[in-house]
């Protein structure tokens, strides 16, 4: 049976040791019918782009609540370039300040969700994104 | 697909990572991918590591992996999880235990989620390892979750297998007796540090020297382990390695190759019999008048399937 499924890998980049927020999310993607490669806290960029690249996700949603984001993004985005991997789509979560979405939006994260979002906002977000 | 067949040759992950999304997606280019793959394939070493939900076994597999590292081994990890009945959906969560060796250059992991059909479970595996083996992985490590069938699956594959338990009571010990027992190459009994560890290493041990050994027979070893520490890893790696020597000294490899790949060609031989004998038979017009004449009592079902074959010429 050919079975189109969206895959998605949910990281936790950063030092902060909570990843509740990322365990709702990466379950709702479950509950969804995506299948979710969930990684763990404290995930550096590298291991994020490779785990990405060998699990072969469509969507990489990154959870964020340190504020490390200005210098983490950039190190991700510039490794998925790097290694060809730049046509996965990229979103985050998490508390991130008004005055940087857009520079992370230039970076190429396709979407910022904040704290309030709805799992399914979620959801439809990536269905629209992989499956048009 | 040439280029994909380039890029797993060269060991290139991204190509390696797309082949394997194409093997569970895919079943036409998934022929043509294997097709090419096979001059490329060599025989690896599969270990298989199953047992309960929560026992260890990534924590397990990460101590394992490093130490093979150390010997220059390159290892595929294969991590299956099970999909969720009602949505489809699956959590993937070993890389989870994974730390470092998920960066090592040397190791390539992969999760991958059942989709339901555990029939199906086995090929999509089996043509994951002969991937992994193309593109030079020496060591090819399986985890499954020990619930029902799956086990049962895993040894079709595996040279050598790994049942993780923890110290438990006398009813799972039970429930171990039933499917476990006969498959473990090697029992482990992680999280050594709870209580009753020795108890249930006491009673494992008895249940496999009833099992009798040989010269030529291996008796599985009861290890213990207390994988978050390291305790134990040496005498579990050594345990590994004198099977390894065990079943290469008796030919086993071979033989359990030879035993895959009948199964899988019988398999094979069955899904195309029933594309294009059974399903086209079934939607005859000849098919619907059998079932008339058995309705009727005109012929019995014996004569009729006889009959329904020649006309195909089987
Ligand atoms: N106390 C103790 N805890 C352990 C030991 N080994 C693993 N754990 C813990 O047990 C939990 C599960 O470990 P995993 O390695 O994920 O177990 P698993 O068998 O791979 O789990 P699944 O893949 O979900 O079936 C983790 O919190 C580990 O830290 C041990 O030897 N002792
Ligand atoms: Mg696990």
């Amino acid at each position: 049976m050919a079975e189109q499924k969206i895959k998605v890998l949910i990281a936790k980049p950063g030092l902060d040791g909570h990843d509740r927020g990322a365990r709702v999310i990466a379950r709702g993607l479950r509950e969804a019918g995506m299948e979710v490669v969930y990684t763990g806290l404290r995930q550096t960029p590298e291991q994020i782009v490779r785990a990405a690249i060998q699990e072969d996700v469509d969507v990489i949603g990154l959870s964020i609540l340190s504020g490390a984001h200005s210098y983490l993004f950039p190190e991700i985005m510039e490794r998925l370039k790097k290694e060809g991997a730049d046509d996965i789509t990229v979103i985050a979560g998490g508390i991130i300040p008004e005055q940087d979405v857009g520079a992370l939006k230039e970076l190429g994260v396709k979407m910022i969700f904040n704290p309030g979002t709805s799992i399914q906002e979620v959801v439809d977000f990536i269905k629209k994104e992989i499956q048009g | 697909m040439e280029e994909i067949l380039k890029g797993i040759k060269a060991g290139e992950e991204r190509a390696v990572a797309r082949a394997i999304t194409l093997i569970e997606n895919n079943p036409s280019e998934r022929e043509r991918l294997l097709q090419g793959l096979y001059p490329l394939a060599r025989l690896p070493y599969l270990i298989g590591i199953t047992g309960p939900p929560g026992s260890g076994k990534s924590t397990l597999s990460e101590k394992l992996i490093r130490a093979w590292r150390a010997r220059g081994i390159r290892i595929g990890v294969i991590a299956v999880d099970p999909s969720s009945q009602s949505s489809g959906g699956a959590l993937l969560g070993d890389r989870i235990r994974m730390g470092d060796v998920a960066v090592d250059q040397g190791v390539f992991i992969r999760s991958m989620a059942t989709r339901g059909a555990l029939g199906g479970l086995n090929p999509v595996v089996f043509d994951t390892v002969l991937l992994l083996s193309a593109a030079g992985y020496d060591y090819i490590l399986i985890e499954t979750v020990g619930v029902g069938q799956n086990e049962i699956d895993i040894v079709n594959l595996a040279n050598t297998t790994l049942i993780v338990t923890i110290p438990a009571a006398g009813d799972e010990i039970q429930s171990l007796k039933a499917g476990l027992m006969e498959i473990g190459d090697i029992f482990v009994i992680n999280k050594a540090d709870l209580a009753g560890a020795d108890r249930m290493v006491l009673t494992l041990e008895q249940m496999t020297a009833l099992e009798g050994a040989t010269e030529e027979s291996w008796l599985p070893p009861v290890l213990k382990t207390i994988a978050t520490s390291g305790e134990g890893l040496p005498g579990l790696i050594e345990g590994i390695d004198r099977h390894y020597q065990y079943i290469n000294k008796y030919g086993l490899l071979e033989e359990k190759r030879k035993v895959i790949i009948k199964k899988q060609l019988i398999s094979l031989l069955e899904k195309r019999l029933k594309e294009r004998v059974l399903e086209p038979l079934i939607g005859s017009a000849e098919f619907k008048r059998a079932i008339s004449r058995m309705l009727n009592f005109e012929e019995d079902p014996y004569t009729l399937v006889e009959k329904l074959l020649q006309e195909k010429g089987v």
